[in-house]
């Protein structure tokens, strides 16, 4: 028994079988052809195949790891019809009369080359995939195919001294316990692939991987980063039966995703999503999230020289709430202030600007720049379940104030006979000590409440949840936070609306069953949250432990 | 000519996904499109060029477009950016 050290990759235990995978090509001549315009044919028929594959891979690998890991596979179509590196190979078979196969490896080092030379992890990580598309082109040229798993009677530990991503992409993925490889990276597709079917890997091992014979038991360790040959029996019970609870888990997790989240006694709780741009939805969705909670549309307003305008605001709340269907979308209008960097809206410097010029006193002093992102909203709504919240609130009046902007907005468009949703449910952020306090008054003129708890410790505790120095504040400061979220839910359930979170409280497995006790009706999180929020709820029985929340918030007089 | 900025934010940078997006909607049009990093330039239709830029989350890129129908590509391409990086 010895020890072999690499990197880990990917965490999680297996013991198994050494199986190496190799990918060999046949030598090919560098001989000059006799007929290139031939050459340059067989070279754009092994091209059209090569796209073909590549499609039924992506379909495969969309089920397999989802359609963010899968779109390394569009990448490789795109490359395999990239003009430069096409213009290469056919510069070299048409003027230096080269082979396909030769013409394609050259144009393989060359572009990898450049990748690798880049100081720059993921570019790096991107030679790769050079390598990849050259090296199918040239199997196809030669009639070779792809070595897979498929003769393999049980499960192995892959071993290879590189993975590239499309070969990983291919591998019956029942077949595999683990991969480790002498090259690669955490970022390396096989590391990406890995993690996602939370089986290890162990890469960088370096010439050590010829200790790695055919058919050796081994026990890889992804967190570690080793790799153990021929290790004792009892260690490799105990990584079987780590392997079997890790999958077990996964499984498990993953049974949630298109479930209901409802408790054990029935209480219907809606499970969504916060999103900061367009993007996030491919997540979102992935995870069975029932509607988006919060749609932060800073992003609009940051990442832009200029105000965005009505069209670029309308495109993309449009593209999310197509995507959404009927799944409700809520969108937050601009939460910004003077501590973010935004030249075109020229906020004068603050002192406090937690305290200051932002969110809705921002937009209720400039009307004609919030009416835009208004308006937008509104011609977006015809195409989805859209939802409005307005931050910061703090009075009755800024919530009336900013409602009479919309309605001016919607009969501005209707005047133009611009076709508008018929009902947008407005509601409002409970983020300030003052908005739970005044809930009762705020309720009856809102169709929702979402709190964001992370504002609203920082305003109740008055202190700053970025300064390391106060941190103790925020363990102390639960009980504040809970009164007040109480008294917003229970305004809330009085005026016949609902009462969500959107702040990270919403996924902390400590507070979720104070927060549903209390009368919370709707969560949202990270979409990478959602499946294990979900479980959480469904095990939970709230008539039992109700009481005692209450109980506990009670005020002693 | 049209041209604007932006600072990445991605944490990935201008990486290969978002590139090859770029790449697509830049072939649509007939104007020239360049994208420039310090001195670095690339060819907003070659995806090599494109990653070969090696743009990184907080740079600041460029944006150029030339050509008839500048005004839309810039458009088209100014809100994929804003939205995906």
């Amino acid at each position: 028994m010895f020890k072999l050290t690499g990197v880990g990759a990917a965490r999680g235990v297996a013991a198994g079988r050494v199986y190496i995978y190799e990918d060999s090509l046949l030598a090919f001549n560098n001989a000059p052809v006799g007929d290139a315009n031939a050459e340059l044919e067989r070279f754009q028929a092994a091209q059209k195949k090569a796209l073909a594959m590549l499609s039924r891979l992506y379909e495969k690998a969309v089920e397999d790891v989802g359609l963010e890991n899968a779109e390394i596979i569009e990448i490789q179509r795109m490359m395999i019809e990239e003009p430069d590196y096409n213009g290469f190979i056919q510069n070299e078979i048409i003027n230096n009369r080269r082979s396909a196969e030769y013409a394609v490896q050259l144009a393989s080092d060359k572009f990898a080359n450049t990748f690798a030379a880049m100081d720059n992890d993921y570019m790096k990580a991107r030679a790769a995939d050079i390598v990849d598309i050259s090296n199918r082109l040239i199997r196809i040229l030669q009639g070779v195919s792809l070595p897979d798993l498929s003769n393999l009677e049980e499960p192995a530990v892959i071993v290879a001294r590189d993975l590239l991503p499309s070969q990983t992409l291919q591998m019956d993925k029942s077949k595999i316990l683990a991969f480790v490889t002498a090259e690669g990276s955490t970022v390396s597709h096989a590391s990406i692939l890995a993690r996602s079917l939370n089986i290890p890997a162990v890469t960088g091992l370096g010439d050590q991987i010829s200790e790695l014979k055919p058919g050796r038991i081994v026990l890889v360790d992804g967190h570690a980063g080793t790799v153990i040959v021929d290790p004792e029996p009892r260690l490799i019970t105990e990584a079987a039966n780590a392997f079997e609870q890790a999958q077990t888990e996964l499984r498990g997790l993953k049974a949630f995703r298109d479930q209901p989240t409802v408790t054990r006694d029935g209480c219907k709780v809606t499970l969504a999503a916060n999103i900061a741009r367009p993007s996030d939805v491919s997540m979102v969705l992935e995870n069975g999230g029932e509607g988006i909670g919060l749609f932060r549309s800073e992003f609009l307003f940051m990442e832009s020289a200029v105000p965005p305008d009505e069209e670029t605001q309308y495109q993309a709340y449009h593209s999310v709430l197509k995507r959404m269907g009927t799944r409700p979308v809520i969108v937050r209008t601009l939460d910004i202030g003077a501590d973010k960097t935004v030249p075109y809206l020229n906020l004068p410097r603050e002192e406090n600007p937690a305290l200051g010029y932002r969110a809705i006193r921002l937009c209720l002093d400039r009307p004609e720049f919030f009416k835009v992102q208004l308006r937008a909203l509104l011609r977006a709504s015809v195409h989805g379940n859209l939802h409005i919240m307005f931050p910061m609130i703090v009075s009755v009046r800024e919530l009336r104030a900013a409602k009479q902007l919309l309605a001016e907005c919607k009969q501005e468009l209707r005047e133009k006979g611009i076709p508008v949703a018929g009902t947008i449910p407005v509601g409002i952020m409970i983020e300030t000590p003052a908005a739970a306090l005044l809930s009762d008054e705020l309720a009856p003129e809102c169709d929702f409440f979402s709190v964001g708890t992370n504002d609203l410790l920082q305003y109740t505790l008055a202190a700053d949840r970025m300064n390391s120095k106060v941190a103790q504040t925020f363990a102390d400061g639960q009980k504040a936070v809970l009164r007040l979220i109480h008294l917003a839910a229970m305004s809330a359930a009085k005026h016949g609306i609902w009462c969500g979170v959107c702040g990270e409280a919403a996924a902390d497995p400590e507070l979720i069953p104070a927060l549903l006790a209390l009368g919370v009706r709707e969560l949202s999180v990270s979409p990478s949250s959602i499946l294990q929020v979900r479980r959480q709820v469904c095990s939970l029985d709230l008539s039992s432990i109700r009481d005692e929340y209450v109980k506990d918030l009670a005020y002693k007089w | 000519m049209i041209e604007f900025n932006i600072e990445i934010h991605d944490e990935l940078g201008l990486h290969a996904r978002p590139a090859g997006q770029i790449v697509k909607i830049a072939s649509k049009y007939k104007s020239a499109i360049s994208i420039k990093k310090g001195a670095q330039t690339a060819d907003a239709k070659k995806l090599f060029s494109v990653m070969a830029l090696g743009a990184r989350q907080g740079e600041k890129i460029t944006f150029t477009f030339e050509g008839d129908d500048a005004a839309e590509a810039a458009a088209e391409i100014e809100q994929f950016v804003s939205a995906n990086l």
